[in-house]
């Protein structure tokens, strides 16, 4: 080897070193992202998706968190518990996550629980609505979304309005569906409703004609829907098939009545939606600058306008992880967990803060988001009569 | 009577829509011995075709209907020459996993190509019902019914009237006599599975505006084209239509009066039975080919 083949060498590595040594100092905080992202409710799971998207640039636009910029690694769960167990798995093991945002659907979550407490690593729930989430006792799990039983109190006041008088009910055949059948029914109930049916349908099914013709023989005034957009859509049109002239109460607030005007036309018309976010009117969020300023960040992108009632869940998620780990001052797991129960922001749908939920000593954390209603009034998004101002 | 009468018609509906899947997957798995996975995926791709017909080129429903069926005849007909081909020699098993790699990839390609939001068709038939005294059916729902029926007695005219039909039947009875007779053997093979694979496509595209269509759409599609075959018997086309009809009919009497919580466990439990009691299928006429 030449004397000038030497130094080039030296050089080459003393450049090496010269690139590594920022970059172990700099490395990205790397958070971990499960959701479907293909499969029956894929259109939810990638609105999600393109909500933490936003979050993430926004926070990296602000410089990161001390310095460090955030990756998002993001996996599909394809729709199916076990892929949302093998996903969480990876991103644990393989990726070595801090901390993780998903499942989507409470069937998702359901399965990917055990990893976490079987790895020590935290999961801010986004969306799952099932009750059991945060009743099982498992002390890594933060929930943003609210339980079936905390909407079902949320529309608990308007259900004298609404003139819900005698209730049927159709809902996806998973944890969150048959949860949301209890939580409702019961505050119906209380609420002197009598509750017909009780009908089910798998969460792949395209045909609910025979749910539907069962239910049009109860004779009741309203129906009581909790499933994804995709099968609401089906279920609408199907509907106005067979003629039959329900009220219908979309639970869960994965309905995107902007998709179903597109979607189901007519057959949503009057229908009435529990959600989370109301991109419609965002000066009504309890932090009308930062709604209106997704919303318009999310025009800018292209994304499609339906997407924005899933949307702003992956923001939030996103959001309050970065705040968990800007609080620990680390991207430990267990330093993150401890600091998840010391946040508190303000997200696109309104404040975020843990209270303990489950059962003592293994709590879970369980944020009280805001809920909203809404009804799709010719051809078009609009606050309920009894909620409009006059 | 009229909760009865309007499941008996939902089912009526449902089962055509299955006896139509059923028929193209008899004709390939009953006839050419190939156990055909990819199915539900010439399924999903008539639809896809569909969707981009109408709403990216502009043409009209029926137009693009036929669109639908010439693509998957077409991959159809590439798929036989370049995979099965080459394996005609090969066991049921070793076409099988030939099979269930075309399903993967064509999952896939779907994914890829169109992501995995579902779409919608639209379609120039009213939303309002059809009411029909005590029963109501949306147009749409007819127009798909009346076309299956018409598809399905075109494929039985084919193979059973045509000069093509029969060689197409000699040739899975007994490949090298039916050569000697002078039958192009390599061209019935690939226009069979064309035949079935259009039939598959059609389906897409007749059943995409009534649901939504997604890249995963095609696995229900295969498992109710599989249930329908083996209840009605393999290559058995009136069994296959009849099977179908069985079918929706059983889910929507399951799901009416039992519980729609098992609503497909209905249509499975009859196929254990059928499979248990009387192996060949409900309608078998002759004992099972090759």
């Amino acid at each position: 080897m030449g004397k000038r083949s030497i130094v080039v060498l030296a050089l080459v590595l003393v450049a090496l070193a010269a690139l590594a040594v920022p970059g172990e100092s700099q490395a990205p905080i790397k958070i971990g992202v499960i959701e479907p992202l293909s499969g029956p409710v894929a259109a939810s799971g990638n609105y999600v998706r393109m909500g933490a998207e936003i979050a993430r640039d926004w926070l990296n636009a602000k410089g990161g968190i001390g310095g460090r910029k955030i990756d998002l690694l993001i996996e599909d769960n394809k729709s199916d518990p076990k892929e949302a167990a093998s996903a969480a798995e990876k991103l644990i093991v393989r990726d070595k996550v801090p901390a993780i945002m998903g499942a989507w659907g409470s069937s998702m979550t359901l399965a990917a629980m055990p990893k976490l407490e079987e790895y020590g690593v935290p999961m801010v729930v986004e969306t799952s609505s099932a009750a059991s989430i945060t009743k099982r006792g498992n002390p890594w799990i933060f929930r943003i979304s609210p339980p079936s039983e905390m909407e079902a109190l949320g529309l608990e006041q308007y259900v004298d309005k609404l003139g819900v008088k005698r209730v049927d009910f159709l809902a996806v055949n998973t944890d969150w569906g048959r949860g949301a059948i209890t939580a409702f029914g019961d505050m119906l109930t209380k609420k002197g409703a009598t509750v017909g049916a009780k009908e089910f349908m798998d969460q792949s099914a395209t045909d609910m004609n025979a749910q539907i013709t069962k239910i049009k023989a109860t004779g009741g005034d309203t129906l009581f829907l909790t499933t994804a957009v995709e099968q609401i859509t089906l279920v609408m049109k199907q509907a106005q098939e067979q003629r039959l002239g329900r009220k219908i109460v979309t639970t869960g607030g994965s309905s995107s009545p902007t998709q179903l005007i597109k979607q189901a036309g007519a057959a949503a018309e009057g229908s009435y939606h529990i959600v989370f976010f109301m991109p419609w009117f965002p000066e009504s969020m309890p932090d009308g600058k930062l709604a209106k300023a997704f919303v318009d960040e999310w025009a800018k992108r292209g994304h499609p306008s339906e997407g924005l009632t899933e949307g702003f869940r992956g923001h939030d998620g996103i959001a309050t992880i970065a705040e968990a780990i800007r609080v620990a001052g680390k991207d430990d797991p267990k330093a993150v967990r401890e600091a998840l129960w010391n946040v508190s922001l303000m997200g696109v749908n309104g404040p975020i803060k843990f209270d303990k939920d489950g059962p003592a000593g293994k709590e879970s954390g369980q944020s009280r988001p805001s809920i909203f209603v809404v009804q799709i009034r010719d051809g078009k998004v609009a606050l309920p009569d009894f909620l409009a101002k006059k | 009577m009229a909760e009865l009468l309007q499941h008996l018609l939902n089912g009526l509906v449902l089962g055509g829509t299955y006896a139509l899947l059923g028929i193209g997957l008899t004709l390939i798995f009953g006839l050419m011995n190939v156990v055909n996975f990819a199915h539900g995926e010439f399924y999903t791709l008539g639809a896809y075709v569909s969707f981009a017909a109408l709403a990216l080129a502009g043409i009209d429903f029926f137009a693009a209907l036929v669109v639908a069926i010439v693509a998957g005849a077409a991959l159809g007909w590439i798929c036989e020459v370049l995979l099965l081909r080459p394996l005609r020699s090969e066991s049921i098993d070793t076409t099988m996993l030939v099979m269930i790699g075309v399903w993967i990839a064509m999952q896939n390609a779907e994914l890829l190509g169109w992501g995995g939001v579902a779409k919608s068709i639209p379609h120039p038939f009213p939303t309002a019902p059809l009411v029909l005294g005590p029963v109501a059916i949306a147009p749409l729902r007819l127009f798909v019914l009346v076309l299956a029926a018409a598809l399905i007695a075109a494929a039985w005219l084919l193979t059973q009237k045509t000069k093509l039909g029969r060689a197409m039947r000699a040739t899975f009875q007994d490949r090298d006599t039916a050569a000697l007779m002078g039958v192009g053997i390599g061209r019935i093979h690939a226009a069979t599975f064309a035949f079935g694979s259009g039939l598959a496509a059609a389906a897409g595209a007749l059943l995409g505006p009534i649901f939504l269509v997604y890249p995963s759409m095609g696995d229900l599609a295969s498992l109710k084209a599989f249930s329908v075959v083996i209840l009605g018997g393999l290559g058995n086309l009136p069994g296959a239509t009849l099977g179908g009809l069985l079918l929706g009919i059983a889910e929507e009497l399951g799901a009416g009066y039992i519980s729609s919580g098992y609503r497909d466990a209905v249509g499975f439990v009859i196929i254990i039975l059928v499979l248990l009691l009387r192996p060949s299928g409900l309608f078998a006429r002759q004992e099972r080919i090759a």
